[in-house]
């Protein structure tokens, strides 16, 4: 009896707290059309598009800015805020684009021309994108109130995809924010969702923009017709991924990112839940340092080159075949850049050989400091395979396990490492892949890189640029700046009421509706 | 009891000052860079360097040291790299979940821990007591973060009674609070709970062996009028330190549970704030919770004086 007494007392308590909160939400407006809450990984911090280059930042902000182009499926270069391709002289140096007229920021103004130039030299100022297109962009203009003059010093091939690209972006914001060097405040922007709120670490609230002006055109990738389906978009921070999952389950989140591999059983076979698998999503990079120490020597690179079993070091990482492949081109199958016949060293996993480069290049067992993070647990992994691979074809190895801050910030002391690893999550530009960058950590930049990268760059023939790409895959791996180690994919999972949505690097959510 | 105050706050604010100087240092000892968490993996070594200078970092230590003194004195904790606001304002939009959390673990390690330990004293030696033994063993050794995932696991994936994590939607009131709140406070406190149920049922123990309680019965008062009238008063002096003490874990353990149960509080704003190296953040986090951890002390110094006269001389 006392036992039924309370368990009844529970009960009621339980029915009464419960109560009182969904009357309390009853009070909170719901927008027509739902709400839709995405448990992502942490807080993002500010979310200017421009000076951020974190893929969460890009998640969220592509729902409130726009770029004058974007990507479809196939990752080629679509109009966006840009009425269609731009016009490009001759000796392509230079670019007239023309603006689709009827588009209006959140504010209620009208994007005119004087926005864009604005926004586009603060991207050329702020971005890190932005400032590797400025190494040749000569200026920017007006023409018109719906034109845009792009003048260069020289051919530059990467401009529209780096016009295109949704992180470092080159938003296009209202004049009077674009010219301020202030932190940007609350954002402002052209998308179809404006933002409404944002509680550090709690949530950030988009609505539907009701005066938004779509592209035309079918739905295709980032690309085509936008259309605000749900009434709220709330980005919800989750930062442990088990929770997430659970949060799934329990159907208090509709969609939720970067969930571990493993997690996978657990979302399979749920009536409520559809796992989704994301390709191409990132490659994990053992990066060596060619200014100091052991590594500097060609030889000594390609020597661990030849040590490495990149498939054990997935197989390591990953655990589940379904989340990764080994294969060494740096584009991964199904995307443009993709090409097997210019991988000549990868996944050799030939002690023998590795040991033969080590006696050419003279190596006398000093020790490579390798850097690796636990925050990463898949690079973790994947350097204690790395670890006794080198080991075992003769190399003396000091594997430095850091927390991913103190990652980061030793890397840009060049005496104090001779490799680390990190990974590289998707770009559809090969010219903002960071090995590239002579200035990234690691400081890849001899003549025939340097000479390769310029031809690749200076090319608008897309035909022609892909051939130019396989010269420097090549180059990567003769030269052996770093070891590609795979393809990995990334663990997603929307609940089956989400429809219409398109699977994609950096998810998004206008035309995603949710069924009843 | 006037000089007995003022001692104590004497001390207090020696200790802040040591505090904020220890933390000082240990945050800029530590490896890893603000400027290099916020610009992300694709930043080089010069646009890292150029946001260092941005932010004051390139400074000398001692400089960056007056700065934050000077700031501190201004009752400024300063302004957060990463959430682009005040510091203060950072903690504040977090202390109402983190102050509710703990007073409703601490609650409840009361509500489990005081009347069990009583219990567990008077019927020493029989079945109860071994039971509350055995359970404030176990409840010792089970991790907040695992009694946290698996009461997700049963009572709001299984059973979806309770949210999984969170603290509630925009425009939610207090009641909803409290009702994400329900799970991390029992992860919180019925691990906690153990101590007090330990320390209450030994103090009792003390306490009833003593003369004045066998002179009480032998006058005939009654075993429940021992207990509660004459014991239990005399019993709680110890326990009250306890509590206190509870009241700091509580503090610490809120970090963990907070990260499990997704909630927006101070102790989440520690942990991300040092993955960040947020520093101004850390620095401003550290020296309030350390505040609060010696006002407590303070506190539970005041009611002991209450409690007994003799601890005021």
């Amino acid at each position: 009896m006392t036992q039924d007494i309370s368990r009844r007392a529970f009960g009621i308590g339980l029915a009464g707290a419960a109560a009182l909160a969904a009357t309390e939400r009853v009070w909170a407006q719901t927008p027509s059309g739902g709400v839709i809450s995405i448990a992502t990984i942490g807080e993002p911090g500010p979310l200017d598009p421009t000076v951020a280059t974190s893929d969460l930042v890009s998640i969220i902000s592509q729902h409130i800015f726009e770029t004058l182009y974007c990507f479809d499926g196939s990752w080629q270069v679509r109009p966006l805020l840009a009425e269609a391709m731009p016009t490009m002289s001759p000796d392509a140096k230079s670019y007239a684009i023309k603006l689709r007229s009827g588009v209006h920021f959140h504010d209620g103004t009208p994007m005119t021309s004087e926005d864009v130039v604005v926004s586009l030299q603060r991207w050329l100022k702020l971005s890190p994108r932005g400032k590797q297109a400025a190494t040749a962009v000569t200026g920017v203009a007006a023409d018109g109130p719906l034109g845009i003059a792009i003048t260069l010093s020289r051919p530059y091939a990467p401009l529209l995809a780096l016009l295109a690209m949704n992180n470092g972006a080159a938003a296009i914001l209202p004049k009077a924010v674009a010219s301020t060097t202030a932190p940007m405040g609350d954002p402002v922007g052209t998308g179809p969702y404006r933002f409404v709120e944002h509680k550090p670490d709690q949530y950030i609230r988009l609505l539907r923009f009701d005066g938004y002006a779509s592209p035309p055109g079918t739905p295709n990738g980032y690309a085509g017709e936008r259309k605000a389906v749900v009434g709220e978009i709330r980005f919800v921070p989750v930062p442990n991924p088990t929770t997430r999952v659970d949060g799934m389950l329990s159907g208090q989140y509709l969609f939720a990112d970067s969930l571990p591999a493993e997690m996978l059983p657990r979302l399979k076979g749920q009536p409520a839940v559809e796992p989704i698998t994301v390709k191409p999503f990132g490659f994990p990079l053992m990066i060596f340092n060619e200014h100091a120490g052991p590594m500097q020597d060609p030889l000594v690179r390609r020597a661990a080159q030849a040590a490495l079993s990149c498939s054990d070091m997935l197989a390591a990482g990953f655990g589940d075949p379904a989340f990764f492949d080994a294969q060494g081109s740096i584009y991964s199958k199904g995307t443009p850049y993709y090409d097997e016949g210019s991988v000549t060293a990868y996944n050799l996993n030939d002690p023998a050989k590795a040991g033969d480069l080590l006696k050419q290049a003279g190596y006398a067992k000093q020790p490579i400091r390798i850097m690796t993070s636990q925050q990463y647990d898949f690079l973790y992994k994947m350097s204690l395979v790395a670890q006794q691979n080198l080991q075992d074809a003769g190399f003396e190895v000091d594997l430095q396990v850091l927390d991913w801050a103190t990652l980061l910030s030793r890397r840009g002391d060049e005496k104090s490492w001779d490799a680390f690893f990190t990974y590289h999550t998707f770009v559809p530009e090969p010219s903002l892949i960071t090995v590239l960058n002579p200035s990234y950590s690691g400081w890849w930049d001899t003549p025939a890189k340097h000479a390769a990268l310029d031809a690749f760059n200076g090319e608008t023939d897309p035909a022609k640029r892909v051939a130019d790409w396989k010269a420097i895959q090549a180059l990567f791996y003769a030269e052996a700046p770093s070891i590609k180690v795979g393809d990995f994919y990334n663990l997603a999972a929307r609940a089956t009421r989400v429809t219409n949505y398109t699977t994609v690097p950096w998810p998004f959510f206008w035309n995603v509706g949710l069924s009843a | 009891m006037a000089l007995f105050l003022l001692r104590r706050a004497g001390g207090l604010a020696i200790v802040m000052l040591l505090v904020a100087l220890v933390v000082f240092v240990i945050v800029r000892v530590v490896p890893g860079d603000p400027a290099a968490v916020m610009l992300g993996s694709a930043a080089t070594p010069d646009d890292v360097a150029a946001l260092r200078t941005r932010l004051g970092f390139d400074q000398p230590l001692i400089v960056q040291f007056l700065i934050y003194c000077k700031q501190i004195a201004s009752f400024d904790l300063g302004q957060s790299i990463f959430l682009n606001r005040p510091v203060s304002q950072a903690i504040a939009e977090r202390a109402e979940l983190t102050t509710l959390l703990t007073l409703m673990s601490a609650g409840l390690a009361v509500a489990i821990g005081v009347p069990v330990g009583i219990i567990s004293a008077v019927r020493r030696g029989r079945a109860s007591d071994h039971a509350a033994t055995a359970g404030s063993m176990l409840f010792a050794s089970l991790p907040s973060f695992w009694v946290g995932l698996t009461l997700i696991e049963v009572l709001a994936v299984r059973h979806p009674w309770f949210p999984v994590a969170g603290w509630g939607d925009p425009g939610d009131g207090l009641g909803a609070h409290l009702y994400h709140l329900v799970l991390p406070a029992v992860a919180l406190g019925l691990p906690n709970s153990a101590l007090i149920i330990r320390f209450t049922r030994s103090s009792m123990l003390d306490v009833l062996g003593e003369d004045y309680i066998r002179t009480a019965r032998a006058k005939g008062v009654g075993s429940w009028s021992v207990v509660t009238r004459h014991a239990l008063r005399n019993a709680l002096i110890p326990v009250l330190t306890v509590i206190g003490l509870t009241f700091a874990t509580l503090i610490g353990g809120a970090i963990v549970t907070e990260t499990v149960f997704g909630l927006p509080g101070v102790g989440n704003l520690v942990v991300s704030a040092v993955l960040r190296r947020d520093y101004p953040v850390i620095q401003g986090t550290l020296l309030v919770i350390s505040g609060i951890y010696v006002l407590i002390n303070l506190v539970v110094d005041l009611l002991y004086a209450l409690v007994d006269p003799r601890v005021r001389t």
